[in-house]
């Protein structure tokens, strides 16, 4: 059987794929010609030094980049077999599809439970109050906050540490049922236990979710990703299975940056 | 051993000159807010001295004597500014809100440009020109000065005060906090409604009171409008009197008695302006906190 996508071992299913993807802020060009497959419930990193586009890459997907005046693309990025930017594509629903992570923890300040809630409630995605807190529960088990906050619930979030308030954004995002979750460096602002926290949920939630990760920390990246994707410049410059990424890679420049010779 | 003795005597000096030169700053510091304290302080001394004699039940409820007789109090001032204030803030903080949100959204467009240009000019506009414009505009249209009249004038000096401090609380809520609802899927209304109005809230709640007490005040622009009334009024189409009128009226009177009331009358505004900063005070005691 032949497949004649770039990425993929046998059995892997594509779940999103930039296709000769560029993008421009302004007249500065911040991707170049990308061809990138992710494949679905793995966990896809994204390391380059900064500047290299990868969070850029990671917005797009989401479309967040929207919100910037002044930019614009050419290719496109393909989710389950349809064009994130096809004219009749509602941001909105995309936006439930694909959830985000940010590198700063950015809970509302209201309770801890309406954090979790205020999406679903929007979307109206349960009916009834009893509903409603099942899938708070459940989305905070799933973000392993549950047994740290289930008697606080009612509190402002923005009392809670770092790493339980990015762990609640987690769960903020899980809450809408999305298919991807996209991840921009999100323990680079916690210490080292926190972090240990964040990657092995990313270990959990990979059977049910495809996640794109943007990580400046290489052994993170060697730790929770599947596959790894090299950007530089602009450009991806190799993308492959992590292992041989960091044990073999075949660009000299992915070898250079992964044995700390620049970036 | 030596050397490190000396060095540490060398550092020693040096401690000891920026404890001093720091202690010198803090004095000075101190010294200036003093300063800064010594005629809000003596307004307060010198208003109690002069007006605290006057202030008594009949003070407050009831309306003003006749010329020749005294006593009688300023029932008609209080009531007066009271609704005044009130039905100024009903007209403009909704619209003065709704505008600084405009103004934060859409920052860059040609159109929020103009906005704030104009805010900022209004801001600088003299009361009694706002005074001059709304009788032009509402007492002669109505022929007669009024309550409405009034309370348009403050409203007009009211609405850039309120539109602009909402525009600057909204740029203080994180940029992460409209990310993160957006990439929750919420339509930008829903976010700037839903989650960065709630964040602001306190310091647009501060921003209103402030506006609030600052029109309280306002005389000049009274002047041409709500004209001043010697009996109770409430309807929006008659004269009203109103606190900042009436103690420039008696103030320039020939009469002990009204020089003595006019006192009074400016302790209790100048207590009625430092209950609402007070409150503003206490709206801000917990920045970025939410329900």
């Amino acid at each position: 059987m032949q497949d004649p996508r770039p990425a993929g071992a046998a059995g892997e299913v594509i779940q999103l794929e930039a296709r000769d993807f560029s993008f421009w802020y302004g007249t500065t060009q911040a991707l170049e010609g990308v061809n990138l497959a992710v494949p679905k419930r793995k966990v896809t990193a994204l390391i380059g030094p900064s500047g290299c586009g990868k969070s850029t890459f990671l917005r797009s997907v989401n479309r967040m980049n929207d919100l910037i005046p002044n930019v614009r693309h050419e290719g496109d990025l393909v989710l389950d077999g349809e064009s994130v930017y096809r004219p009749e594509q509602d941001v909105v629903l995309l936006r439930r599809r694909v959830g985000m992570v940010f590198q700063k923890s950015n809970p509302f300040p209201k309770s801890i439970f309406d954090n979790v809630a205020y999406g679903p409630r929007v979307n109206r995605l349960v009916n009834g109050r009893a509903a409603l807190e099942a899938l708070v529960e459940e989305s905070l088990r799933r973000a392993a906050l549950w047994d740290e906050v289930r008697d606080q619930l009612g509190e402002n979030a923005l009392g809670l540490s770092g790493g339980q308030q990015q762990r609640l954004c987690i769960a903020r995002a899980l809450a809408v049922s999305p298919e991807v979750l996209l991840m921009d460096e999100p323990a680079s602002a916690l210490d080292p236990i926190a972090t240990q926290k964040i990657e092995e949920l990313i270990h959990e939630l990979k059977s049910e979710y495809t996640i794109v990760i943007v990580t400046p920390n290489m052994q993170q990246a060697a730790r929770v990703s599947d596959r790894t994707a090299f950007f530089y410049l602009g450009r991806l410059v190799e993308v492959g299975n992590t292992e041989e990424i960091f044990t073999a890679p075949r660009e000299e420049q992915t070898e250079a940056y992964i044995t700390g010779r620049f970036g | 051993m030596s050397v490190r003795a000396g060095g540490m005597a060398h550092a020693g000096r040096y401690a000891r000159r920026r404890r001093l030169l720091s202690s010198f700053m803090l004095a000075l510091t101190g010294v200036a807010s003093v300063i800064v304290l010594v005629p809000l302080l003596l307004i307060f001394y010198y208003l109690i001295s002069a007006g605290a004699g006057a202030l008594n039940l009949d003070f407050f409820i009831r309306l003003p004597a006749p010329v020749g007789e005294t006593g009688g109090g300023m029932a008609n001032a209080f009531l007066g500014t009271v609704l005044l204030v009130a039905l100024a803030g009903a007209i403009g903080v909704p619209g003065a809100i709704a505008a600084g949100v405009f103004l934060a959204e859409e920052r860059h467009s040609r159109l929020a440009r103009l906005v704030r240009f104009v805010a900022d000019v209004m801001n600088g506009i003299p009361s009694v020109v706002v005074g001059i414009f709304v009788w032009a505009w509402i007492v002669v249209w109505m022929g007669r000065f009024s309550l409405l009249a009034g309370s348009v004038a403050l409203a007009v000096i009211l609405i850039p005060m309120v539109a602009r401090t909402t525009e600057e609380m909204i740029h203080l809520v994180p940029r992460e906090l409209r990310e993160g609802a957006r990439a929750l899927g919420f339509t930008r209304w829903r976010t700037t409604f839903g989650i960065i109005l709630p964040a602001a809230r306190a310091g647009i709640l501060t921003g209103v009171l402030v506006a609030l007490a600052r029109i309280a005040g306002e005389t000049a622009a009274l002047l041409f409008t709500a004209f001043g009334n010697p009996f109770l009024e409430w309807r929006l189409n008659e004269p009203v009197a109103s606190l900042p009128l009436l103690i420039y009226q008696y103030a320039i009177s020939p009469y002990d008695d009204w020089h003595r009331q006019a006192w009074a009358a400016s302790l209790v505004l100048i207590g009625f302006v430092l209950v609402l900063s007070l409150a503003a005070r206490f709206a801000v005691k917990s920045p970025y906190r939410g329900g």
